[in-house]
């Protein structure tokens, strides 16, 4: 038996738009035990981002429980969030999100700066970071001195850093091209591999899906069957 | 501060933008120092005086002289312990050198004014040489004077006998302030009146205004109203004020400078807020989904408000320091330059904490609302760009 590390129990979404009331995610449960790699998959507006968000703690459910490690996230006001987020999980967007003024140990040290770590050491953990997604020789460029993939893999260094079990990747490829995204998605696979980062991978990519563990699909806000 | 970095990179990502802004605020600044510090002397020049003086006055105006003959009136009124004059001589030094220059008596000037300074040599030459002038340290300095010389000053009002506006003078002393607010005035000369009354073509019948000394500083108001009372309906109304508002209107001759002062700043600043306050209010609005994802990686809302708020006011304080530092620059250049206008105008304490005031003010004005919209920014929606 392996240990649960994200429980999704009973969860509802609603967005207000206006005065209508548009209900993206219904009663959606699901479990995902730790070290899994999980790919999640479905057309385009059927909530895939918003489940994503909830699990991250980037945003909260209607109603409905999420369990992270044992800790309700749920409830928690925006603070503790931002303190939870900060030490378990790391994000992965499509474009990057790196900020365009900070070197690339700069950006992956950003995570670092909110903990009481000194100087020296974040930026010998951003080095480290760094190595580990092969770019320790970009330290010191700028986001707009790398290519597409390089981009990607400092984010992908930035959400390391902190060490967080979790890492949540919104279409990590979607901007890439087959190579490029290959590699990325290898780059992922170790990490789950031999780090054992539970990971889980919004795509609408079936070649992306296969680098997972397995693949969930979602369509207008409820799963389907689950394929091993 | 483990932030800076960030802040510091923040702050010139636009780096022709964040010149642009950076040059206004070290304009705004520099204007705002070289006004105060005029503004502060000249408010303050009043106020080094106490009120244990009164100057009479013609009623209709400092210009006009008051005659001597009224002198012994003024020094038997109870209350009056010493009464000096002084004619206004209105001398020119060189080509066109405007000296502060005024005839008076030496003994009773000795009295009248004990804030100045001198060896009881130099006072006792002073008033044995008909001829002779003493100056101000500041003034004498400034132009490299030694006493024994002579010195050659031009009356723009007053004819010698023969016509002539140029007189000459022997300078037998030097005087200095008792303490550093007197030093700082001692920009003016004194010349004997007895000769002057003597030598000038106009006659000997004027004294100018008279300085009145009194027993009791308590009884300003009362000596005063009795003075201007005795010479009422008299050819020669006075008006008595303190020393200090006599001061007051003197310099009011070149305006309302305080008014004038307020009046600029007050646009410049204006200006300013609203250039900076535009440059900043956009600079957080296309950096909306970087703040995002500080937020996504940890950072509380209150954070990302004070880090928008801090880059405001490292902006506001480079241009506050830099352009505060020009207008001292400029200001001592001034001051050793045109000493017998600018001698004691300085960016001093007060114009330096009246500067840090309006850079928190400023700093307030354009970071606070971009850096509590950057505080307020919703994760999910500005990660999606809505
Ligand atoms: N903040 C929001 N406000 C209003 N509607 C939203 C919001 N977020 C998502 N939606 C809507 O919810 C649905 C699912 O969005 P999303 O989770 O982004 O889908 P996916 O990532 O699968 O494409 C879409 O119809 C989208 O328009
Ligand atoms: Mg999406």
């Amino acid at each position: 038996m392996t240990d649960t590390l994200i429980s999704v129990k009973n969860v509802v979404k609603h967005y207000t738009r206006g005065k209508q009331r548009v209900e993206v995610l219904h009663n959606l449960s699901l479990d995902i035990p730790k070290g899994d790699f999980v790919a999640l998959m479905g057309p385009s507006g059927s909530g895939k981002t918003t489940l994503l968000n909830l699990i991250g703690g980037l945003d909260q459910p209607t109603s409905g429980e999420i369990t992270i490690g044992g800790k309700r996230i749920d409830g928690m006001n925006s603070g503790q969030l931002a303190n939870w987020r900060a030490s378990n999980v790391g994000f992965v967007f499509q474009f990057y999100n790196l900020l365009p003024v900070l070197t690339a140990e700069r950006n992956v040290e950003l995570p670092l700066l909110l903990t009481k770590m000194g100087g020296s050491e974040r930026l010998k953990r951003a080095n480290v970071a760094l190595e580990i997604v092969g770019l320790k020789d970009r330290a010191r460029h700028k986001p707009k001195e790398l290519s597409g993939g390089q981009e990607q893999r400092v984010a992908i260094a930035r959400a390391l850093v902190s060490d967080p079990e979790l890492l949540v990747c919104d279409e990590p490829t979607g901007d890439l091209d087959r190579k490029t995204a290959d590699e990325i998605l290898t780059l992922l696979q170790r990490l789950n591999r031999e780090y054992g980062k539970t990971i889980v991978m919004v795509t609408h990519d079936p070649k992306a899906a296969e680098y997972a563990k397995r693949t969930v699909h979602l369509d207008k806000g409820t799963l389907q069957a689950q394929a091993a | 501060m483990k932030y800076f970095n960030l802040i510091w990179s923040s702050l010139w990502r636009k780096k022709t933008r964040a010149w642009l802004t950076l040059l206004s605020l070290i304009c705004a600044f520099l204007l705002f120092g070289l006004l105060q510090a005029l503004s502060v002397f000249f408010t303050a020049g009043a106020d080094f005086v106490g009120a244990s003086r009164l100057v009479v006055q013609s009623r209709v105006s400092f210009t006009e002289s008051l005659p001597i003959r009224m002198l012994p009136e003024i020094e038997a009124m109870p209350g009056v312990k010493a009464v000096s004059h002084d004619q206004w001589f209105g001398g020119v030094w060189g080509e066109n050198e405007q000296l502060f220059v005024f005839a008076n008596d030496p003994e009773r000037l000795r009295i009248t004014y004990p804030e100045w300074k001198m060896s009881d040599a130099e006072w006792a030459a002073f008033k044995n040489t008909r001829t002779g002038v003493i100056a101000g340290r500041k003034a004498a300095e400034a132009r490299g004077w030694k006493v024994g010389q002579k010195l050659p000053i031009k009356s723009n009002i007053f004819p010698k006998k023969d016509g002539s506006m140029a007189w000459e003078f022997d300078l037998v002393g030097i005087f200095d302030g008792i303490d550093e607010s007197w030093q700082a005035q001692t920009l003016g000369l004194y010349i004997n009146r007895e000769y002057f009354a003597e030598a000038n073509q106009f006659g000997s019948g004027f004294a100018g205004v008279f300085n009145v000394v009194l027993d009791d500083p308590q009884q300003a108001n009362a000596v005063a109203q009795a003075i201007d009372a005795k010479f009422l309906n008299s050819p020669n109304e006075t008006k008595t004020q303190s020393e200090k508002d006599f001061n007051k209107g003197f310099f009011a001759q070149i305006g309302d400078i305080g008014l004038i002062v307020s009046l600029i700043l007050v646009a410049v600043f204006f200006t300013i807020l609203i250039l900076t306050g535009n440059t900043m209010a956009q600079a957080v609005r296309e950096r909306i989904p970087e703040l995002a994802v500080l937020k996504t990686l940890g950072f509380s809302n209150g954070t990302v408000t004070a880090l928008v708020l801090i880059e405001a006011l490292v902006l506001c304080a480079i241009g506050a320091i830099v352009g505060m530092l020009l207008a001292s620059f400029a200001i001592t250049g001034l001051a050793e330059n045109v000493p017998q206008f600018f001698g004691s105008v300085r960016t001093n304490a007060t114009v330096w904490f009246q500067a840090f005031l309006a850079m928190i003010g400023l700093a307030l004005a354009v970071g606070l609302p971009p850096a509590l919209k950057a505080g307020r920014v919703k994760i999910v929606d500005a990660l999606a760009g809505r």
